[in-house]
């Protein structure tokens, strides 16, 4: 036992003194997590970021097309800026704008008269150009486009001359009419009418603004679902999750490449020499990589809480629970690339590629939800996976001990399949 | 105290120690000589417990070296070709950590460390960081950490590479105080004015097998012509002299020159008082004796026809 400390002490002792390795391994992580938080985080992105460049090219500049651009350019969501359609078009294409629209000439009347003109009427037409690398973009702007459309059209119908203009030649077309039922025929004559009547109050009273016929019905409340309301998604903990993971098997693999290294060395003879099992000599070694993991864990955790408010809103168990896991898992990795390794040099240079992948696929730089659903299912079998997924679901989700516990049980059977494969193939003499 | 049975070890193809036996009795030094590449330190590392041989065994007290934790290693110190040192930590950290390795407990511990800097004269710089070193130092630290434990057995594997005149003075100096002491040494060396000066028996081993195992007097006697008793007279020598010489037993050869007489002798310890019982039996006055025994080198290149440095 007195052997297992000393070695273990001498592990960290000689870690924490070169100063290089703890800037990497605390420093660097810190610095990237901050940037990729940043990137990522929602309250930071709407500020700026997230308003959709929009061109609109209004050939039209009826009523119903100048009222919806006010709407459009008054929407939050949307960035939007007059411009003339082969500008637009080249706009889009070369990224400068995400979507451009076009109102055709002719759009307000042909709106008009298909707004009570029945299935059909021919329908007015706009044009959506965008940019294919944002589909999504693209998408959210013709909801917001449809809405805003809806709200113009009626208002000019209810308020404006063109809707006059349309109920006047709806209810000419309607006296015309011999296929419809005289009942259907009275009851649509009489709900013109009306309408031609309210049209006609709204315009003398001048009170455009008060009520100008029917609006969208509702409005829509959204909430990011995390670990209770009012608690925002923090981006902050998923970026520290995942860089802390990364760095940290950045530092198993130097602990890795330094016992590899050692068998070069007399100190490797003399470790042999005294009459200690190999379990001590290479447990010992993991142990401390283990420790080593947690105190950079804790260092990246306290960092982004003081700073950015990362707080473990789920199971503080469940926390430590994947944070041990992850660092045993860390330790193992470390043993193996020892014992596979063939010089510490190409072992170095091999076990970080496997890393960035491990890392990348385990959703460290990018949360895993933003991957294809393929990709999401692929990804399971990385350990990585369940040691971001495991932080995220304690941090941000804050999630209970029991939403951890397969995390925990496959980092711990990861660690067990990657130390038992170490001790087996791990080569004892020096060389 | 020491015993090698048979002891082989190959790598692949290579035999690299070959059925090796020799012995080594409680306090007392032997030398393993030979040059580079005979299979000194694959030979010590079996000792060690580091390689478990192919065949053949190691006993120490006359009990067989058995796995990793045998607890027969305590018995063992060794004294790496490679230094085997911290040097991050301060020269007492090392000690301390090697003391722990060792399961020493706390005053324990404090006393053997503080035993070893002082036999090894490194009280003075204990707080400082090896990195700091120069190599001769760290070759006597390297020493230190061989003893902390106490062992019976101390095991050095050509610890004066690299060395200045002056540690290696030191060295040897600590090495004649562990050998008053009792404990049994084995040195592994190429120099053999070293093995020739310490050592109470030369092993030489010659493409992992032993080639020779005796004293170094013992050795000088496979080499007689290269043992001279050179003899300065007063007067001339008459060729007659040298006829009466060659008569002794032991006297292998006689040259004489202008005032100087010179003998060679299988064995100059034996032979050495009749020849000068010789010269004073026939009234002849000497001025001046001196001897010169045969060198290792002398003796390594009688036994295989090549010279021991390479
Ligand atoms: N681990 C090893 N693998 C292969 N060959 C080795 C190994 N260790 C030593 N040898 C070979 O065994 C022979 C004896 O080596 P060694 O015991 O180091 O000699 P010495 O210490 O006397 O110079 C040499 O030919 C050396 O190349
Ligand atoms: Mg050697």
């Amino acid at each position: 036992m007195r052997a297992f400390t000393a070695l273990v002490k001498k592990d960290i002792r000689l870690y924490m003194a070169d100063r290089r390795a703890v800037l990497m391994s605390v420093l660097a992580p810190i610095a990237i997590a901050s940037f990729f938080g940043f990137i990522f985080d929602e309250t930071g992105a709407q500020h700026q970021a997230s308003r959709v460049a929009v061109l609109l090219a209004d050939e039209d500049r009826s009523a119903v097309s100048t009222n919806l651009a006010a709407l459009l350019t008054a929407d939050s969501a949307l960035d939007v800026k007059a411009a003339a359609l082969s500008q637009a078009r080249d706009a889009v294409r070369r990224g400068k704008a995400t979507v451009a629209i076009r109102f055709p000439a002719g759009f307000g009347s042909t709106a008009a008269s298909a707004f009570f003109g029945g299935a059909d009427a021919r329908k007015a037409d706009i044009e959506l150009l965008y940019d294919p690398s944002h589909a999504s973009e693209a998408s959210m702007v013709q909801g917001i486009l449809a809405g805003h459309a809806m709200e113009a059209v009626s208002k000019e119908m209810f308020s404006g001359k063109t809707g006059r203009d349309a109920v006047d030649a709806s209810l000419a077309q309607l006296r015309g009419n011999t296929t419809i039922a005289s009942d259907q025929q009275r009851a649509l004559t009489s709900l013109l009418e009306g309408v031609k009547g309210w049209n006609d109050v709204s315009q003398s009273s001048g009170s455009a603004g008060a009520v100008n016929g029917p609006t969208i019905p509702f409005e829509v409340k959204k909430e990011p679902v995390t670990s209770g309301t009012g608690v925002p998604y923090n981006g902050y903990a998923h970026s520290f999750a995942g860089m802390g993971v990364q760095f940290i098997l950045f530092m198993a693999i130097e602990m890795g490449v330094g016992l590899l290294a050692q068998r070069r060395e007399g100190l490797w003879k003399r470790l042999r020499a005294a009459p200690l099992s190999r379990t001590v000599l290479l447990g010992s070694r993991a142990v401390s990589t283990a420790l080593l993991s947690l105190f950079i864990l804790a260092c990246l955790f306290l960092f982004a809480r003081v700073v950015f408010g990362v707080r473990i809103e789920g199971s503080l168990t469940g926390f430590v629970g994947v944070a041990v896991a992850f660092s045993l898992l860390a330790a193992a990795f470390g043993l193996l690339i020892a014992s596979l390794g063939r010089t510490p040099e190409s072992a170095r240079g091999l076990s970080i590629v496997a890393t960035l992948l491990l890392v990348m696929l385990g959703g460290a730089w990018v949360p895993t939800f933003v991957f294809p659903k393929w990709l999401q299912q692929a990804t399971a079998v990385i350990p990585t996976r369940w040691a971001v997924d495991g932080l995220d679901a304690t941090t941000w989700r804050g999630l209970g001990l029991s939403s951890v516990a397969w995390p925990i049980f496959f980092l711990l059977a990861a660690t067990l399949v990657f130390g038992g494969l170490a001790v087996a193939r791990f080569r004892w003499e020096s060389e | 105290m020491l015993e090698l049975h048979d002891l082989t070890r190959r790598f692949g193809a290579l035999t690299a120690v070959d059925h090796v036996t020799f012995g080594a009795a409680a306090g007392e030094m032997v030398g393993l000589l030979g040059p580079n590449g005979a299979g000194k330190t694959t030979t010590v590392a079996m000792i060690a417990g580091l390689l478990p041989p192919d065949s053949g065994e190691v006993r120490i007290g006359g009990r067989r070296l058995g796995g990793d934790t045998d607890p027969l290693k305590s018995r063992i110190g060794l004294v790496t070709q490679d230094l085997a040192l911290i040097d991050g930590l301060s020269a007492a950290e090392n000690l301390q950590f090697f003391a722990a390795l060792y399961d020493l407990d706390r005053q324990a511990s404090k006393r053997a460390v503080a035993e070893a800097l002082d036999l090894t004269g490194l009280t003075e710089r204990a707080r400082d960081k090896v990195k700091t070193f120069s190599g001769g130092m760290k070759r006597r630290l390297n020493l230190a950490a061989a003893l902390l434990h106490g062992p019976d057995i101390l095991l050095l594997d050509e610890p004066t590479v690299g060395v200045d005149p002056q540690s290696r003075n030191a060295i040897f100096e600590n090495l004649e105080t562990l050998k008053r002491r009792g404990t049994t040494i084995l040195y592994t060396t190429h120099y053999m004015e070293e093995a020739e000066r310490l050592c109470d028996r030369i092993v030489i081993l010659d493409h992992g097998r032993v080639i020779a195992d005796d004293t170094a007097q013992g050795l000088s006697k496979l080499v007689p012509a290269q043992n001279l008793i050179t003899v300065a007279l007063e007067n001339a020598p008459d060729a007659l002299l040298a006829d009466g010489l060659h008569a002794l037993s032991g006297v292998q050869r006689v040259e004489t020159a202008p005032g100087v007489v010179r003998v060679a002798v299988t064995d100059l310890a034996s032979t050495m008082p009749a020849v000068l019982q010789w010269f004073t039996n026939r009234g002849l006055k000497y001025q001046h004796v001196s001897t010169e025994r045969a060198s290792l080198e002398t003796v390594f290149l009688a036994l295989t026809g090549r010279a021991l440095r390479d």
